[in-house]
């Protein structure tokens, strides 16, 4: 009995995995078809100066690789979205925690919050420049104000949603304003912070990037315009590839984080589904 | 009556008045409604006692355990603890209430850790201290789980021994039992009944069965509903040192259980006779 027990827990395994494999082929497949498809119909149905072809942008990403101008480019990018997104999420936390616990703050600086949470940030650029310059602050300080308001309203929101059970349990047990603080609120807040931080991680691109292409000479948002500038539209597509693969890395980093920060979150969704 | 001063262990629960309602009525208000909770609650808990409040459900008796810990105040009258109004959160009681309200974030051990991190215990006396109490609930081998992945009954075990690690003057129980299988209820009962003659804890004790409240208290207080009152408060014909495990065959439990019967299937006939 035991026997066919495992031998039908290896079968489901087995068809689990020829599933997935069968998955990525048919993924593989829609990538091939699309991008032959791109490449028949450039030049000869849609003209090459729009659509170029994947192979030229192909050809122009070795290029870039090869001269050094990818690394130089994408690593100052990554650099500027990295430290704002560090800056903004951190400073996000702080007043969002602070704001979360004093309701007298709360109250007295809420039209302001929303004011400025209305202003779109991008907007704010010419500002950063005739106080920073057109250097790397600037987009830094950019992004970091993009990325503030996600996370300081997630956290916010994430503090003031912490069971008042919870905390009148600690506080029989004798706890202080700081216990409560390490103990409940952060913890259970935590879930709003990540939420806040998956969704302000592409953001932190669109400071970066936007932040250059108003003003610079280096950086993927730099490449991209001067691409433009030179009517090379493969260019343009493989910028554009490039800024893709370094939004899917920030994504999965801070998935990866979530993941090691949350080890119950794991264990809850692991488990069987009861009601 | 036994003189106040008497120190043997029967006397240990005649001591002065440790928690007092006087004249404790409670009234919620929601939106539109206005509920009394509970109206003109008296009620004397003295230091060692073990009182259980039976009643049907909705009739305040968590409201009384939420007053005594500070959690809320009566609307009138007082609520005095050791002669002082309690006006605060009340720390010398622990609470333990329907839900569990153990941390999700933390494993079996984290949350038994709580209360002994904030008195601010040394890690080995920590460690030390949980896996007795670990042993001591029957959690052994769930240690490393988080609260999602035990059972309820599970649960309320953690619950109960996170409450004993910071060894409050006072417990308030809030059906601390009604999870757990019948063994293991009788096994926590004996290590409750155990634990508070021992370290003299006054224990407030509510729950629905009544074999229970007549097995483990000193006194009984029956409640009816709509508001809340006390309608009987019944003295235990026990001895202190009872065994729990021959109790069945003992006839003052016996005739007790079927006293707290009577009191409360009155109310059983009426609703049934409202529903004909």
């Amino acid at each position: 009995m035991t026997i066919t027990h495992a031998a039908e827990l290896k079968s489901r395994k087995a068809l689990r995995q020829s599933r997935a494999v069968k998955l990525n082929l048919m993924r593989v497949l829609f990538i091939v078809c699309l991008l032959s498809a791109w490449e028949l119909a450039s030049g000869r149905l849609i003209p090459e100066f729009f659509i170029s072809r994947p192979s030229r942008i192909f050809t122009t990403l070795v290029e870039w690789t090869l001269n050094g101008d990818l690394f130089f480019h994408a690593g100052i990018t990554a650099s500027e979205a990295f430290l704002g997104y560090v800056i903004g999420s951190a400073c996000g936390m702080f007043v969002g925690t602070l704001l979360g616990r004093s309701r007298f703050l709360a109250e007295l600086l809420d039209p302001f919050v929303t004011a400025f949470y209305s202003l779109p940030k991008v907007a704010l650029a010419p500002v950063f420049i005739l106080w920073l310059g057109i250097g790397f602050g600037m987009k830094v300080v950019l992004t970091a104000a993009i990325v503030f308001f996600l996370v300081f309203l997630n956290t916010y929101t994430g503090v003031r949603n912490v069971s008042r059970e919870l905390e009148a349990i600690l506080r029989l047990m004798g706890a202080r304003e700081r216990h409560v603080l390490f103990k409940v609120v952060l913890p259970s807040a935590i879930t709003w912070v990540f939420a806040g931080l998956r969704i302000s991680a592409p953001y932190a691109l669109i400071g970066a990037i936007v932040g250059e292409m108003m003003a610079s000479n280096r950086g993927l948002g730099f490449l991209l315009t001067r691409s433009q500038g030179q009517f090379d539209t493969g260019g343009v597509f493989a910028a554009l590839f490039a800024i893709m693969l370094l939004a899917l890395l920030l994504n999965t980093a801070v998935r990866y984080a979530e993941i090691k920060a949350m080890p119950w979150k794991t264990a809850e969704s692991d488990r069987e589904m009861t009601i | 009556m036994q003189k106040a001063e008497d120190s043997t262990l029967a006397g240990a629960a005649t001591k002065a008045p440790l928690i007092e309602f006087r004249g404790v009525g409670k009234t919620f208000w929601t939106d539109e409604k206005e509920v009394e909770a509970v109206r003109r609650i008296d009620l004397v808990a003295r230091g060692g006692e073990f009182i259980s409040l039976i009643g049907p459900s909705g009739c305040g008796k968590s409201t009384l355990l939420n007053m005594t810990a500070g959690l809320f105040h009566p609307t009138v009258g007082d609520v005095l603890y050791d002669g002082h109004k309690v006006t605060g959160f009340n720390l010398k009681t622990g609470y333990m209430t329907q839900n569990d309200h153990l941390l999700p974030w933390r494993t079996v051990v984290g949350n038994l850790s709580v209360p002994l991190e904030i008195q601010g215990l040394p890690r080995a006396q920590i460690r030390e201290r949980v896996d007795d109490l670990i042993n001591l609930v029957g959690l052994k081998g769930f240690e490393k789980s988080y609260p999602s992945q035990l059972s309820g009954g599970m649960r309320k075990r953690a619950a109960l021994a996170r409450l004993l690690a910071y060894n409050p003057d006072t417990l308030l129980l809030d059906e601390p039992f009604a999870a757990l299988d019948a063994q293991l209820r009788l096994k926590m009962q004996i290590e409750l009944l155990s634990i508070c003659r021992r370290l003299n804890k006054t224990i407030i004790f509510v729950t629905h069965d009544l074999d229970e409240a007549a097995a483990l208290s000193d006194r009984i207080a029956i409640f009816g509903s709509r508001p809340g009152t006390i309608i009987k408060i019944i003295a235990s014909p026990l001895p202190r040192d009872r065994d729990l495990l021959r109790l069945r065959h003992d006839q003052d439990y016996v005739q007790l259980t079927a006293e707290l019967w009577d009191m409360l299937t009155p109310g059983l006939a009426s609703t049934r006779g409202e529903a004909a």
